[in-house]
């Protein structure tokens, strides 16, 4: 008995002390690795949303609403995430942000979608700020979660894109953590490359365990042996950073195609030995065509001493701040109908969300890691001298990709 | 020809490293029975330790003063912790070092924070040494190599042909006498435990500009150098050696062998195919499995060999 009438109490307290509706905390809760080998990337995104949820509150972005976004330790595992999961819920949060594994983020997703079903009117709305899997906009879809990265298939369009451009390549060589990210990498890989340049021969493909190997010298051996002269790689953390440097070592002159050769730490490893070798295809990178960001840049670097480059984290306030503005609520029902299709101007330019498959569509950009400049690579990376030069931006009709997703709705 | 060399080398400087850092847990568990959970987070301090010296003093200050700083923060481990624990037994012993490794890993993390460090190779040792055919052999390779080989030497003439060698050998085996002899085998022990920290230093020192200094590099390393202690024997120096060796060339050798079950079938005329039953299990290469060669040796060690390949006790 005691317990029903403490919480009652809580919630007259509660409903006391808020004077009306129009001034709420759009409170999200924030769940990936805090801990362990990849806390640095986690820790980084944090300070990211933390940062421009203050600059959006100070700017009054979402009207009188404020946002919040408060971290939870996931340690990178599925299993973790779910008590996480768990645990916001009881705290009440209606909003949640991950990114950090596809693994992880599957099984949120899951569980969200039972949650809503079972406790309507308590909905929980999913923010994935960088999980990549195809799947969570294809065939596991779901009106509960929003994806503000690229997946990993539109990357691999416009990196394929951009190399079938090159007709220096001859033969590729793909390299990936052996998850269902990095087998999602090698598949696309294969395919894209097949359609767009047929003559490019594919003269290895190996997959490693996520986190473990310290000594990349052995697969460089390899990717020497095969010829290869470029190398695709999903790698991200500290597993592309010792691929790199090991290829250095080796006098490998390939060049790589990363996905993450700007999250931390990598930038630090690679240093000069990365130059005019490494190339990503992100959604953003500061050295871009009106550095546009650079306040963030700036602002972030003086206050974390650290570098912004989830960008994500600005897409998914400035579209939170103008869906809960729209629907005239911060009801996560209401919040997602309003996100749905919606247009808003991201750091990357006009950027929209797709009603079919809760896939943002945006522009991606291919850059080369160079010695900094003053002009056109302004911005270095870990105070290491070496920045990313854009080579070019990909309209986002270039890497769309159609879907199979078939949203269910509620009502 | 060129892939089978340069592949060898990368396999003996990697078994050579791991050598340094089993060296020191080998000796500390062969003479206390001690098996130190925290031995490679002494590695991840050596790092540190020559990281924060090498950015005021130069590399080469960091390379002496390094592992000498390690040696006394683990000898004031064994005298002011470890040595209070061991009237206890050896589960208490092992929940210490085991508790000692986490205390480590946050203190690391506040004072250098979670990212990694940038911990560069110095100038002088920058650079390759050799081409061989088209592939180069980095100097900081072969410095590795070459510090881990005078390492073993002086433990070697240390262990054999100096008196604290020899107290050190008799009490490995016959604590009690060497005590009734008037030797303080406390002391001895204490000296051991902060040189075997100091060896594990030494190997942060190297290993740690040689690949990332951050605070998840004792946990990646914690548990492969378990594995060479148990294979090369408890307690074998010779076999720690051994076993580094082994396992460092097998582990590099399997990353280029991408023969599948299925590709086994395959020239029995038995294709499989992507549809085919059980096909993830079939199609898996040695060369996915590579990284988890170690711990089937170990396994398999275990079942046909418990006392390891030069192990001498538990016959």
């Amino acid at each position: 008995m005691k317990f029903p009438l403490r919480a009652s109490f809580v919630a007259v307290a509660v409903t006391c002390m808020t004077p009306a509706a129009f001034a709420d905390t759009i409170r999200i809760a924030y769940i990936d690795p805090l801990s362990g080998t990849f806390a640095p990337v986690g820790q980084n995104i944090l300070n990211s949303f933390q940062y421009v949820a203050e600059k959006a509150n100070a700017e009054k972005w979402a009207g009188n609403n404020t946002i919040e976004v408060v971290g939870f330790d996931n340690k990178g595992s599925p299993q973790e995430s779910l008590n996480v999961l768990k645990t916001v819920i009881d705290k009440g949060f209606r909003y949640i942000t991950q990114g950090n594994g596809s693994g992880a983020g599957l099984a949120l997703m899951d569980a969200v979608n039972k949650y809503n079903e079972r406790n309507p009117g308590k909905e929980i709305l999913y923010l994935n700020h960088a999980a990549v899997d195809p799947d969570m906009t294809n065939s596991k879809c779901s009106f509960w979660h929003f994806r503000f990265d690229s997946n990993s298939d539109m990357k691999m369009e416009a990196l394929t894109t951009y190399m079938a451009a090159d007709k220096n390549i001859k033969k590729v060589y793909i390299i990936g953590q052996n998850y269902s990210f990095g087998h999602q990498v090698t598949r696309a890989a294969k395919d894209y490359l097949a359609r767009k340049r047929p003559d490019i021969q594919i003269v290895g493909d190996d997959l490693h365990p996520i986190g473990q190997i310290k000594d990349f010298s052995p697969y460089i051996a390899k990717i020497k042996a095969s010829g290869a002269d470029t190398v695709i790689t999903g790698n991200w953390g500290s597993d592309l950073a010792l691929l790199i440097k090991a290829a250095k070592d080796a006098d490998l002159k390939a060049n790589f195609y990363t996905y993450y050769g700007s999250t931390t730490g990598v930038p630090t490893a690679m240093g000069a030995a990365g130059i005019d070798h490494v190339k990503y295809v992100g959604y953003w990178n500061v050295n871009n065509e009106t550095f546009s960001g650079k306040d963030i840049v700036e602002g972030f670097k003086a206050k974390y001493k650290d570098d912004y480059y989830s960008m994500a984290t600005y897409s998914i306030i400035t579209a939170l701040s103008q869906a809960t503005k729209q629907a005239k609520s911060i009801d996560p029902v209401k919040v997602a109908f309003a996100l749905e299709g919606l247009n808003f101007k991201s750091l990357n330019g006009e950027v929209s969300m797709r009603k079919l498959d809760h896939q943002l569509q945006q522009p991606l950009y291919i850059a080369t890691w160079v010695k900094t400049n003053g002009k056109d690579v302004k911005f270095d990376q870990e105070n290491t001298g070496l920045g990313w030069k854009t080579n070019q931006k990909i309209d986002a009709f270039v890497a769309a990709q159609p879907s199979s997703c078939q949203m269910k709705r509620p009502g | 020809m060129e892939f089978t060399l340069i592949t060898l080398l990368n396999g003996v400087s990697y078994g050579l490293l791991l050598f340094m850092l089993s060296s020191g847990l080998t000796l500390i568990f062969s003479m206390m029975g001690v098996l130190n959970f925290a031995h490679a987070s002494f590695y991840m301090l050596g790092a540190y330790f020559a990281y924060m010296l090498s950015t005021q003093f130069g590399f080469w200050t960091a390379f002496f003063v390094a592992p000498l700083l390690v040696g006394v923060l683990g000898a004031a481990v064994e005298r002011y912790g470890l040595r209070s624990v061991h009237q206890y037994g050896h589960i208490p012993e092992l929940l210490f070092t085991f508790g000692l490794s986490y205390v480590i890993v946050e203190v690391v993390q506040l004072i250098w924070g979670r990212a990694g460090v940038p911990y560069a190779i110095p100038a002088s040792l920058s650079g390759s040494l050799f081409t061989l055919y088209t592939t180069t052999f980095p100097v900081y390779r072969a410095f590795m190599m070459l510090v881990a080989l005078l390492m073993l030497l002086s433990i070697y003439l240390l262990l054999t042909k100096t008196r604290i060698g020899l107290v050190i050998q008799a009490a490995l085996t016959h604590p009690e006498a060497v005590e009734a002899l008037g030797h303080n085998v406390p002391r001895v022990f204490m000296l051991v435990f902060g040189g075997g920290c100091a060896l594990a230093g030494l190997a942060g020192v190297v290993g740690g500009n040689a690949f990332v200094t951050e605070p998840g590099m004792a946990a990646t390393l914690g548990s492969i150098i378990f594995v060479v202690v148990v294979v090369g024997g408890m307690g074998s120096l010779s076999g720690a050696f051994v076993a580094s060796l082994l396992i460092g060339i097998l582990q590099t050798f399997a990353v280029a062998l991408d023969y599948s079950i299925a590709s086994l079938l395959a020239n029995f005329g038995l294709m499989i195919k992507a549809g085919s039953p059980f096909f993830s299990l079939f199609n898996l290469t040695i060369a996915q499995i590579a990284p988890v060669m170690p711990y089937l040796l170990l396994v398999l060690i275990l079942i046909f060999r418990p006392r390891g390949l030069l192990g001498v006790r538990e016959g």
